[in-house]
């Protein structure tokens, strides 16, 4: 409700921070004049951060690895095993990836991930998280009543006698899941796969597509 | 449905949502990276520290805190970490907004 006066001073240890979204800007903005001024860094390599999350990095790559695992029993052996040694063997990896986990959804478990703590994520197989996986709410009802916030939040209606998983991301672990392979999918390539699998199924808050409805 | 349509040059954006919603908030992301990336500081340092950021927003009082926004709890730790560094002082953060917003200053490049 109120936003007359800045939040976390204790752990910023700062008082002055700003609220309003165009003080923030400016902010910002002030931040990287001087950053760029100083020559502690340039705006080109700022500039290149940010296309990068937004264009090369993102859950298309975590597609291309669950798709390699529905194809290559071997790869998924090694995926549930050491999930950071099978995406490096597709080039596959890099901040934010460190010590990833893979959870596999079968006709009887069903994975969702969340962070409890921050937005621990794995970049560099999903890209940035949604808006949504930062809010505190999310994070804290999907701990306590799963079933209902797939259902609720997500549409995800899951049969009564799966049994559903909540992983907690940490700085130490990122999860995240393998989700089933759909019917009708058998003959099809790997790019093709990859096409099915969407970020949401591999957070566990959704299902990958259905094969009928790309073609 | 085209929209709909699988095609892994698209996914980044129609497999979900624009990640940013304001070019402060890309702005804020590309900075604590690169800066990392020159060495400038650990990305673990950084991590720690929006962690507890954002923990002492969760702890706050709801009704006095501000409506939550990821990208300022992460520009908050940012400048931070930058002027616990030594890279940047307060005050000449506080003088460049100034300027900024009076208009005594242009913005030459974003």
């Amino acid at each position: 409700m109120s936003v007359e006066r800045p939040v976390g001073g204790q752990a910023s240890g700062d008082e002055t921070f700003p609220v309003s979204d165009a003080e923030i800007a400016v902010r910002a903005k002030a931040l990287e004049s001087l950053l760029v001024e100083k020559g502690l860094v340039s705006a080109d390599a700022i500039d290149k951060v940010v296309s990068a999350y937004e264009t090369d990095i993102g859950p298309m790559l975590g597609a291309k690895v669950v798709a390699r695992a529905w194809s290559d029993p071997d790869f998924k052996a090694l995926l549930l095993e050491d999930a950071n040694a099978a995406c490096e063997q597709l080039g596959i990896g890099g901040m934010q990836g460190e010590h990833m986990v893979v959870v596999e959804n079968t006709d009887q478990i069903h994975n969702t991930v969340v962070c409890t703590l921050c937005s621990c994520y794995p970049w560099p197989v999903l890209g940035l998280p949604p808006n949504w996986y930062k809010y505190p709410q999310y994070r804290s009802r999907a701990v306590m009543e799963p079933r209902k916030v797939l259902r609720e939040e997500f549409g995800l209606d899951l049969d009564e006698s799966k049994d559903v998983r909540v992983w907690d991301s940490s700085s130490e672990i990122r999860y995240f899941v393998l989700p089933e392979r759909p019917e009708g999918t058998e003959g099809m390539s790997e790019e093709e796969l990859a096409d099915l699998v969407t970020r949401d199924s591999m957070i566990g808050v959704g299902k990958p597509r259905d094969p009928q409805e790309t073609r | 449905m085209v929209a709909d349509m699988g095609g892994a040059a698209a996914l980044p954006r129609k497999n979900g949502e624009l990640v940013f919603e304001t070019p402060w908030e890309s702005q804020a992301f590309g900075m604590a990276i690169a800066l990392s990336d020159r060495g400038h500081y650990d990305w673990e340092e950084f991590r720690q520290r929006l962690i507890s950021e954002i923990g002492g927003w969760e702890r706050s009082d709801e009704d006095e805190r501000a409506v939550w926004n990821y990208y300022r709890h992460w520009l908050a730790s940012f400048e931070a970490l930058v002027k616990e560094r030594g890279l940047l002082s307060e005050e000449e953060i506080n003088e460049r907004a100034s300027e900024f917003v009076s208009g005594t200053r242009d913005d030459h490049h974003h």
